[in-house]
């Protein structure tokens, strides 16, 4: 019998990844709207536990909207490889003759497109609810696309680590909360700038600089950790 | 280009406990091996270690007369590994998660060829069926659809006869021979009592 030679066709793979992981969860669409209806509620409690002030709403309205974010986006973190893990489909897909890294890249692709994506679409609506200033709207959609795309690539590594433990969860988000807190003090900057009038260039530049680093690192520790959690 | 698997002295601990210590063992073209023990002596251990999962072990493992570390890749493109999880879905289609499959190892395929490969691992009516609604011998024969799919030389099986019918077993069986006498190698564990052939090896695990 012959010795097959190792395809290249990693499009192929990456490309077929997708399609599979966006069927699946548009199969499941409970777990895609849990974080958004999160959002939502979090953000609708907030002017009713605090004060109906405008003013005073306004100035908090950034931090709240990107605190509730984040949490939103790590509540939908523990799902990501948890099945594929229990039903042996991630050992397959680390049995593959492909490079890992960018076939967890387009897992966490899928996962920023049906969390983090929708999220940034959603804050607008939301931040009417906060009386956020109209000027905002747009860098407040932009910074949490920006900021969600670096949320999905690091918490990708912890939900990495922690797939092989029963109860990750706790675990999860002590591994990975710290690693957020640039990307929040950066994503809620830039919109408070926008409320202030000032420029919020610098800030979605910084959130841009921390994504193209967690696109470059972050593949690759994600692969490294699923091995890690297997071999466990 | 021929292939062959090499294990020398082969080792695990788990636990504080020697699973297995000191194991050669080599698999070549038209060879079967089958690896045998009682529960808990580390046959499934052996298998992830074989098929490059587990990398944390004493000994060596060589493809091709080079060291794994090195030829991973052409060694990973020859491998067919079914482990104990089925590993399909169970919110796609027995035809979703074989192209799925397919497009790991980088090829395209086409509908009609996981068509009868289902057909022929006898699921015919049920290819656009959720996986999730089948039964356990049934989701276990998805995933034996994979042999029929892509040509592997090397296939590591892990209990590939649980939850099948006997039908399924005898025709399973047949499929394992077949690929022996094509030139292929087998790899399993199962507690199956196989039919005697001529190429068959076993290693015993757990006695001491």
């Amino acid at each position: 019998m012959q010795v097959v030679e190792p395809r290249t066709g990693l499009a192929v793979a990456v490309r077929a990844t997708i399609k599979r992981d966006l069927t699946l969860m548009l199969r499941r669409r409970g777990e895609v709207i849990n974080p958004l209806v999160f959002f939502a509620l979090v953000i609708t409690l907030f002017p009713l536990g605090i004060s109906p002030d405008t003013a005073l709403l306004a100035e908090i309205a950034p931090g709240l909207l990107w605190v509730a974010a984040l949490l939103a986006t790590q509540l939908s973190l523990d799902v990501l490889f948890r099945s594929d893990f229990d039903d042996g489909s991630l050992e397959q897909l680390l049995l593959a003759p492909q490079p890992l890294p960018a076939l967890v890249l387009s897992k966490v692709l899928v996962h920023w497109l049906l969390t983090g994506l929708p999220l940034a679409v959603m804050a607008p609506l939301l931040g009417i609810m906060l009386a956020l200033p109209v000027e905002s709207y747009a860098v407040l959609a932009l910074s949490l696309a920006l900021g969600s795309a670096s949320l999905s690539l690091i918490g990708a590594i912890g939900a990495a680590l922690t797939v092989g433990l029963a109860r990750g969860g706790v675990l999860l988000s002590l591994l990975v909360l710290p690693l957020y807190i640039p990307i929040l003090i950066f994503g809620a900057g830039a919109v408070q700038a926008a409320v202030l009038g000032a420029s919020a260039a610098p800030h979605l530049a910084l959130l841009g600089a921390l994504l193209a680093m967690a696109l470059m690192l972050a593949p690759w520790a994600i692969a490294a950790a699923l091995r890690i959690s297997i071999n466990g | 280009m021929t292939f062959r698997l090499e294990g020398r002295g082969l080792g695990c601990e788990r636990d504080d406990r020697w699973l297995f210590a000191n194991l050669d063992l080599t698999v070549g073209p038209g060879e079967m091996l089958r690896v045998e023990g009682p529960n808990g002596s580390g046959k499934t251990t052996l298998l992830k270690i074989l098929s490059g999962q587990l990398t944390e072990h004493d000994g060596e493992l060589r493809w091709g007369g080079q060291p794994m570390r090195r030829s991973r890749t052409t060694f990973l493109a020859n491998l067919l590994y079914l482990g104990h999880a089925p590993g399909v879905k169970a919110a796609l289609s027995p035809l979703e998660n074989l192209a799925w499959y397919q497009a790991l190892n980088g090829e395209r395929g086409s509908e009609s060829a996981r068509m009868t490969a289902l057909d022929e691992i006898g699921l015919c009516g049920f290819e656009d069926v959720p996986v999730g609604q089948l039964s356990a011998g049934q989701q276990r024969r998805v995933a034996l659809a994979r042999m029929l799919l892509s040509p592997r030389p090397l296939w590591v099986l892990d209990e590939p006869f649980t939850a099948i019918d006997r039908q399924g077993v005898a025709a399973l069986e047949t499929r394992l021979q077949a690929h022996v006498v094509r030139g292929g190698s087998v790899i399993l564990t199962t507690h199956h009592e196989l039919a005697p052939m001529a190429a068959l090896r076993r290693v015993a695990l757990g006695v001491s």
